[in-house]
């Protein structure tokens, strides 16, 4: 097992205010990884640094080796590294189809000649577009409702397309930002079991920020816990739930 | 599914829509059926729709409010003006590096100020519609405020037609390629399209780009219609006015930018005989529409999409009838 990403001394301030301080973490090739910590602790900043949303005050992040600190959002994602949002950032007026295509359209080369005449590769490479896109659809269980409008989906079903649509991308590092946020205890199930598959069918690499600690403690094989912009401890989730810091963190201290 | 079948059958039955529409008119026009008056209202209709389409890839399509279109078809109007009367070039040609032109321009300045968002680009694209006018004014070779005039009258129904179904299959084709949805993703959320591995500025200039090189070429039609251009025919008050096109027919809707600059027009023109009351009138539809449809004519879907979803509907009910 290779390592994909590594942090080095990643800090982000926001005028007085250290956001993220000394975030180091690293993460294997076909780990699930979780980042927990109480509300405000960091965690979002901390993805929004590793996908370029925010540039490092310091520090350096290192995906497969290279730097990919200060590098704009797309040209992370074009790296391998894609995501899902905390508050879900579909793009609502279109079809589910069509916000799955629009994620292939850093995978397909045709020209814009090519696009406005509809010659050369256009033809056979938006075939392979609108194809690919039905089958990851109907992978994640959307293929009935490909031409609904995505605002209109119910929540769970917005959370997989989200995902579907990263997918899209190719990464080989998936960042999950709270994806059981609003779930039931059925749905949480169901994405737990998800999450797994993803990892085997894509063979790909999981970060997940979440708040639901039954899925965290049972599908991640190591936790990240940040509190107060600091990682507060690490390790696997039975050292984890057993860590006094991290419980004082999350229920305060007996007195 | 075979998208390319679908979209050729599509593509032929919109051209021969296209030619028949094209011989009716011309038609009417050689026996002059159609008074020189309606005439002339056709070839801005024309033009109208050129230019409505165009802004509609701006802000419709890309969500980026422009307020600047004046500006981008003064460019093209006075450059392919120069190119015809200056170099003896071809009609065509002239028109085509008008609108490169424009394009220009319109990357030039949509760099720095497609930075900006929503009212703060509308009020920096406003400025720059009007820098261009104003410039233009006081460039004396081209006539400064009396207007360049002399310009060989060169546009006749048949060239601005073409033009109008060359800027439509243009723009159709681009928004159903991996372009027109980069800038359709950024229209509906800039945050995610950049996540999902689009470069969101290089989609807006683009936008910014295509948008002024059919406003140009609307532009070279115009001037050489009228064998005049003049740094008035290009003010902001024009950019609403194309703005209001694209508003009425439904942002982001192809058929809407259709609809809204044949309907706002067609009211203009059979509202001259009553100067008085015409300014009235115009505005008591726009409010009228606004009131009972705030989305536009179109909303933001297509004529081929409400055709196809009536079809479905039509056959969905036969099934039902059978079943039962």
């Amino acid at each position: 097992m290779g390592r994909l990403l590594e942090t080095v001394e990643l800090s982000k301030s926001f005028g007085g205010i250290k956001a993220v301080q000394n975030f180091i973490i690293h993460i294997d090739q076909g780990e699930v990884i979780g980042l927990i910590g109480p509300n405000g602790a960091g965690k979002t900043t901390a993805f929004n640094l590793l996908t370029g949303v925010y540039k490092p005050t310091t520090g350096q992040i290192l995906f497969e080796g290279k730097d990919i600190s200060g590098k704009k959002p797309y040209q992370i994602t074009a790296m391998g590294i894609a995501r899902t949002f905390q508050n879900i950032r579909l793009f609502g007026e279109l079809s589910v189809l069509e916000n799955v295509k629009i994620a292939f359209t850093m995978h397909s080369n045709y020209s814009f000649p090519e696009a406005i005449l509809r010659l050369g590769r256009y033809g056979k490479e938006e075939q392979i577009i609108d194809n690919r896109a039905r089958e990851l659809l109907t992978m994640f269980k959307l293929e009935h409702v490909t031409d609904e409008q995505a605002k209109n989906l119910p929540y769970g079903q917005q959370r997989r397309l989200e995902i579907a649509r990263a997918l899209a991308t190719e990464p080989r590092l998936l960042l999950l930002d709270e994806p059981a946020a609003g779930m039931n205890p059925q749905e949480t199930q169901e994405l737990m079991e998800m999450i797994r598959w993803i990892r085997d069918q894509f063979k790909l690499t999981i970060l997940l920020i979440e708040h639901d600690m039954a899925l965290v403690m049972n599908i991640c094989e190591r936790i990240y816990v940040l509190d107060y912009g600091k990682i507060l401890a690490e390790g696997v989730p039975a050292d984890i739930k057993n860590n006094p810091a991290v419980i004082k963190a999350y229920l305060g201290t007996e007195e | 599914m075979n998208v390319m079948k679908t979209m050729r059958r599509y593509d032929l039955a919109l051209l021969a829509l296209s030619v028949v529409t094209y011989l009716i008119f011309s038609f009417l026009i050689d026996e002059r059926v159609i008074s020189s008056f309606w005439r002339l209202q056709i070839v801005l209709m024309c033009i109208n729709v050129i230019l409505a389409a165009s802004l509609n890839l701006i802000n419709g399509i890309t969500g980026q409010f422009s307020l600047g279109h004046a500006g981008f078809m003064a460019v093209g109007a006075y450059v392919s003006a120069v190119m015809t009367m200056w170099y003896d070039l071809p009609f065509g040609l002239a028109l085509l590096i008008g609108g490169l032109a424009a394009a220009f321009i319109g990357i030039i300045i949509g760099i720095p100020t497609l930075r900006l968002d929503g009212d703060y680009l509308a009020i920096a694209t406003l400025g720059m519609g009007e820098i261009i006018r104003i410039t233009i004014l006081n460039i004396p070779a081209v006539g400064g405020a009396s207007g360049l005039t002399g310009i060989p009258r060169l546009t006749d129904f048949t060239w601005v037609f073409w033009a109008m179904i060359i800027t439509l299959f243009f723009i159709k084709n681009m928004v159903n390629s991996t372009f027109g949805r980069s800038c359709i993703s950024v229209r509906e959320n800039a945050i995610a399209a950049t996540a999902m591995g689009i470069n969101t500025t290089y989609a807006k200039v683009l936008a910014f780009a295509v948008g002024a090189l059919f406003a140009g070429v609307a532009g070279g039609l115009f001037s050489h219609y009228f064998s005049i251009a003049h740094p008035s025919s290009f003010t902001f008050l024009n950019s609403f006015n194309y703005l209001t096109m694209v508003v009425l027919g439904g942002l982001g809707s192809m058929s809407g930018a259709i609809v809204g600059a044949t309907l706002l027009t067609f009211i203009t023109a059979a509202l001259a005989d009553y100067p008085e009351i015409r300014m009235i009138i115009y505005a008591l539809c726009l409010i009228l529409l606004m009131i009972f449809r705030p989305q536009g004519v179109f909303g933001n879907q297509e004529f081929s999409l409400l055709l196809q979803r009536l079809m479905k509907r039509r056959k969905g009910g036969k099934g039902n009838g059978q079943a039962s």
